[in-house]
């Protein structure tokens, strides 16, 4: 009796250690059961369970000159730092220096006249409700690594 | 009844019999007692905690922003800004501050609701109280005087240099809502 428990006991320890071991094999790229295929993604070679430790924020430029256009009708880039800067239903702290009445006295660029207009061309007296996020379209700039090589170039007019 | 009165009277009329450096002593400690005591009191309505027990809310907004966290953890708590450092004028501040006990009371602004209603008012007051006094709470930590303009930024040294500088403008004419949301900007002069 003793015996066949300590045959029962010991099959069941080995069983046990080997559903282990496939199941570290799962997660280890390097024996082939990876849950990303081994493929590489914007992630890295993060498995699919595994959520990547975020990156070092970027540093912003804190203030420089204003970066030229790389095609025609780009949405013109944030030279400068924006943080704290609020956009609100109850305040735009970008249109505090970039819109008409105050671009002229801040020494900023002004928006576009495009800004007041609605989707269907109708001419409105102040920035239209779709133009009032800035941020869709606008952003900052760092200088880091490309994620994804392109080889991008310039239309020959705003080269 | 009467005679008890006139028993109390003639005893404060009377120069009392104990030395007049006893007397002076007692005087003199209790100064000590009761200075220490008032100033121990008011410090303790300076601090966060005590705003906190009925701004909460605002007082969460501040952690977002450079006064609260910032790369040097140097920080600002409320009464930094809110209220004036030289004593007189902490003083004539806290005074004032009773009236806003009276608010407390009434209940002006114990809902969100009541609170986003009144904030254009609230900060307004606020505004023209550093407009007044020339944003003197800021330039407690913010000294003109050390300013080193080849490490702003462009934007600020123009500003700096001139509207500052030359006393046109005074730091909250532009740094409205460094430490908490906006009210409505609309009719607000430079928004």
């Amino acid at each position: 009796m003793r015996k066949l428990i300590t045959i029962l006991l010991l099959t069941g320890v080995i069983a046990l250690a080997h559903g282990q071991d496939n199941g570290d094999q799962a997660g280890d790229p390097e024996a082939g059961g990876s849950s990303n295929g081994g493929q590489a993604s914007l992630r890295g070679l993060t498995q699919l369970d595994v959520t990547k430790k975020a990156d070092a924020f970027k540093r912003i430029p804190k203030d420089r000159s204003p970066y030229v256009s790389d095609y025609v009708y780009q949405p013109p880039l944030i030279p400068h730092r924006i943080r704290g800067y609020e956009i609100s239903t109850n305040a735009n702290k970008c249109l505090s220096c970039h819109s008409f009445k105050n671009a002229r006295d801040a020494g900023a660029t002004k928006i576009s006249v495009t800004h007041y207009g609605t989707r269907e061309g109708q001419v409105l007296s102040d920035v239209s409700p779709r133009r009032y996020f800035c941020l869709q379209c606008h952003v900052t700039q760092s200088d880091t690594a490309v994620l994804v090589e392109n080889d991008f170039k310039r239309v020959d007019s705003l080269r | 009844m009467k005679q008890l009165i006139k028993l109390f009277w003639k005893r404060l009329s009377s120069p009392s019999r104990a030395a007049a450096g006893l007397l002076l002593g007692l005087g003199f400690t209790g100064g000590i007692l009761f200075w220490g005591a008032f100033n121990t009191g008011m410090e303790a309505t300076n601090t966060e905690a005590f705003c906190s027990a009925c701004h909460a809310p605002i007082v969460a907004e501040v952690r977002e922003t450079i006064h609260y966290s910032n790369r040097s953890g140097v920080r600002a708590i409320c009464s930094d800004c809110h209220v004036p450092h030289p004593w007189t004028d902490k003083i004539v501040r806290k005074v004032q501050a009773s009236k806003e006990l009276v608010a407390y009371a009434m209940g002006t602004i114990n809902t969100t609701e009541k609170f986003r209603q009144r904030r254009g008012y609230l900060a307004n007051r606020e505004w023209q109280r550093m407009k007044e006094n020339d944003s003197q709470e800021c330039r407690n930590c913010h000294n003109f005087d050390y300013m080193d303009f080849s490490e702003q930024g462009q934007r600020s040294v123009v500003q700096h240099s001139t509207a500052l500088a030359s006393g046109e403008k005074t730091c909250v004419d532009c740094h409205k809502g460094i430490s908490h949301k906006l009210p409505d900007m609309h009719g607000v002069e430079g928004w």
